[in-house]
């Protein structure tokens, strides 16, 4: 028998770690073996514990809880598990999934080569170090359509043919792991899970174009990530994917290189992530050269994506038709996405391309969280946008994201509902932006600060009668005068949520936040229910509420501060949150 | 009163603990931020001094290597307190209510964003994005991170933490 517990980032923090803990410190027997896995993109399930029977027969228990942990253990194909076990509904929605990127997470144990070895691994990369010639592997990749999973959708052969034809002394294959989106996970639940897999597609890659040396660019606030890619290449080292003549073949040869970034969205942007590399302020460079000619110390290089790479031993092992025979002709294979926010079954999930985003969200994700109103959904993050919930139809891939004004990204996919403010969100990431800028360009230097306090002003109920226009003037031109990704997409956010949602802001000017959360636009009233019971007066931390004990309280307006922690703790539904400001009656 | 403090401080400081980053990344192009990533896990902050230490050795342009450190938000110039609270910014955890996460642990710790506790124990740093997004809103303290949290479960986090540090 063996027991599999998820372990990504995601199990851990929900209590995956005391549970292995605590199995560690028992005697589970002889023919018990523990094990741990990535994570399997049920986030709202975990902690997960799988449980492999003699037969081989999986039995997945969700949220379990130390104390649960003898019932399972000793009873897990009997009916008393089974309101541990997983729901159907739940696996179900894996079944509508495909899963080509995340075939091995939450399958195989990310720290054991052989089990990746298992499953299939490393016989692309033998495959073509020994059957294919670097051309052939290229046009493998171009009959499969794949393209640049981190945002753009550049085709992936055009940039290895690039840095193929390129001359120089050394190349340079270079992985961009700096998941900067914030609110996409997929590049760190890859790294966790199945960090081999990125290794082979890297290599697979550094053959093609002839680069000795990969360099491997991940977040430094992804510990276990380094973790797990540093016991992958060591291992890799070992089994001879790694080091001087790989796989027997004279001459080939293989360094694999971490670097943990030092903290800048701005080094998503490649020339920028180049700068970086090379010990330098992040700031991007002037295209062209592009980095396939003069790229990382002035040598051909290229940068892909960790999900893009982690397709590539698949296609290889399975030819280019088991990629295209999903998503559509101009954008081949699937896509993970990070499914977040105001969802009820939030997580990862990988979908062939051109599923309708309803799809996604009722079908996968299970809908609104409290089945509230459905307002959109953010894609793309900061470089993104926000489709309304009249655009659900819309099919997920590069052309037809884009034609919303929103992008694809790297996959981000934050749920909103009615109680989310979008001229606050609009606010948000300009604030992201406007401090992520690195500040070589003024127009997205001066720009993003401009628009950002153009947006403040708003949300503090101090908006000018002309703003909106103003917003509609100087984002085009912060999108012109920038030089790199960053400052060409930052008004995105501002320019969606205007088009789709301008009422929102002519509200806002009004001195109303429909959504309620701006707080200079919103106010608390106490109304007849209240029972005197006194808790949100003892809560309150500036002492804004009067009342004695079984009778009515009272607000003081000029001394709340609309922190909400009155309206959170009432029992009685007695504390009404109200749309604008409060306005004194005689 | 600042200076003699600092001269303390100057004086406590090993500078020698760096010796062996910087040996091993001699004559290695481009891995200034290596090194400093590297220092900083050593002081837990980048001292003055140990910048001008890396710039004699490896002879890069102090200013430049002061460039690089305040460019990057991993890097810091102050010490910090024993625990570092990284509390997650990400949309997702701005859409499921991280500010008022943020508030409720300023006004437990009775200190801002960037800022340490008088008694030395706790800094708080907002930071991007943590990466476990489906559970938000997050933190993460030494190492360690904490989900769906809301107003009242960070509050009791600390003070178990608070005890424990007393203890």
């Amino acid at each position: 028998m063996r027991v599999v517990v998820g372990a990504g980032s995601c199990g851990l923090a929900a209590g995956a770690d005391s549970l292995i803990r605590e199995l560690k410190s028992r005697d589970l027997g002889s023919d018990t073996v523990l094990e741990i896995t990535g994570c399997v993109g049920m986030c709202y399930l975990e902690p997960i514990i799988d449980i492999y029977d003699d037969c081989g027969e999986l039995h997945r228990f969700t949220q379990v809880k130390v104390k649960d942990l003898d019932t399972i253990l000793e009873h897990f194909n009997e009916d008393a598990c089974n309101k541990f076990r997983i729901a159907e509904d739940d696996e179900r929605i894996l079944g509508k999934q495909v899963r080509i990127v995340l075939r091995n997470c939450g399958v195989i144990n990310p720290e054991s080569i052989d089990d990746y070895i298992a499953s299939g691994g490393y016989t692309a990369l033998e495959r073509c170090v020994k059957e294919m010639s670097p051309e052939q592997v290229i046009d493998v990749i171009k009959e499969s359509g794949l393209r640049g999973r981190g945002g753009a959708g550049f085709p992936t052969w055009f940039k290895w043919n690039a840095a193929r034809n390129a001359k120089g002394k050394d190349k340079f294959m270079i992985c961009n792991a700096d998941e900067g989106d914030p609110g996409a996970f997929m590049d760190r639940s890859i790294l966790e899970g199945d960090p081999h897999a990125l290794l082979e597609g890297m290599l697979i890659g550094a053959y093609s174009m002839g680069a000795e040396t990969c360099m491997i660019y991940v977040r430094a606030e992804y510990p276990l990530a380094i973790k797990r890619l540093k016991i992958a290449i060591e291992q890799a080292k070992e089994r001879g994917y790694l080091g001087k003549n790989v796989l027997g073949v004279e001459g080939l040869n293989f360094e694999m290189i971490i670097r943990a970034g030092a903290g800048a969205f701005v080094c998503g942007e490649e020339t920028a992530l180049i700068a970086s590399l090379e010990g330098e302020r992040g700031m991007p460079r002037l295209k062209p050269p592009f980095p396939a000619e003069r790229g990382y110390f002035q040598q051909p290089t290229n940068i892909n994506n960790v999900e893009t790479l982690a397709n590539v031993p698949y296609i290889i092992a399975k030819g280019p038709e088991a990629f295209t025979k999903y998503g559509t002709e101009k954008s081949p294979g699937t896509k993970v996405f990070a499914l977040t926010g105001k969802i009820k079954k939030g997580g990862l999930v990988e979908i062939p391309m051109g599923t309708p985003l309803k799809d996604i969200i009722y079908d996968i994700g299970g809908g609104i969280k409290d089945d509230r109103e459905f307002k959109g959904v953010q894609m793309g993050g900061p470089s993104g946008g926000c489709i309304p919930a009249s655009l659900m139809d819309t099919p997920v891939d590069y052309e037809n994201i884009t034609k919303t004004g929103a992008i694809v990204g790297s996959g981000g996919m934050v749920v909103m509902d009615d109680s989310t403010c979008m001229v606050e969100m609009a606010r948000f990431f300009l604030d992201f932006t406007c401090e992520e800028s690195c500040g070589k360009c003024t127009y997205c230097r001066l720009g993003t600060k401009r628009i950002l306090e153009i947006l403040e002003r708003i949300t503090a109920g101090e908006g000018r009668e002309d703003d909106i226009e103003l917003l509609e003037e100087i984002c085009p031109k912060v999108m012109d005068g920038s030089l790199c990704g960053l400052g060409q997409t930052a008004p995105n956010p501002v320019l969606t949520t205007i088009k789709y949602f301008r009422d929102e802001f002519e509200a806002h000017l009004d001195g109303r936040c429909p959504a309620k959360v701006c707080q200079p636009l919103i106010h608390y009233h106490i109304n007849e229910k209240c029972t005197g019971c006194t808790i949100c007066a003892r809560n309150c931390p500036v002492g804004a509420i009067e009342g004695a004990l079984k009778e009515d309280h009272i607000i003081d307006q000029d001394m709340c501060t609309k922190c909400g922690i009155c309206f959170q703790k009432c029992n009685f539904d007695a504390i009404d949150l109200l749309e604008g400001a409060y306005v004194w009656q005689e | 009163m600042e200076a003699s403090q600092q001269k303390v401080v100057a004086e406590q400081l090993d500078l020698s603990l760096i010796d062996p980053v910087l040996q091993e990344n001699s004559g290695h192009k481009g891995s200034a931020i290596a090194i400093l990533q590297e220092a900083q896990e050593i002081y837990g902050y980048l001292p003055i001094e140990v910048l001008e230490k890396i710039s004699e050795v490896t002879q890069e342009p102090l200013a430049k290597l002061y460039g690089v450190a305040t460019f990057y938000t991993q890097f810091r110039m102050k010490p910090v307190g024993k625990h570092l609270i990284m509390l997650c910014q990400g949309t997702a955890c701005h859409v499921m209510g991280a500010d008022r996460v943020q508030q409720a642990i300023e006004d437990e710790l009775k200190i801002e964003n960037g800022e340490t506790t008088e008694d030395g124990v706790f800094t708080l740093m907002t930071v991007a994005c943590l990466g476990c997004c489906s559970l938000a809103p997050v933190m993460m303290i030494d190492g360690e991170t904490y989900a769906s949290l809301t107003s009242d479960s960070v509050r009791k986090i600390l003070r178990n933490m608070r005890k424990e540090s007393d203890a």
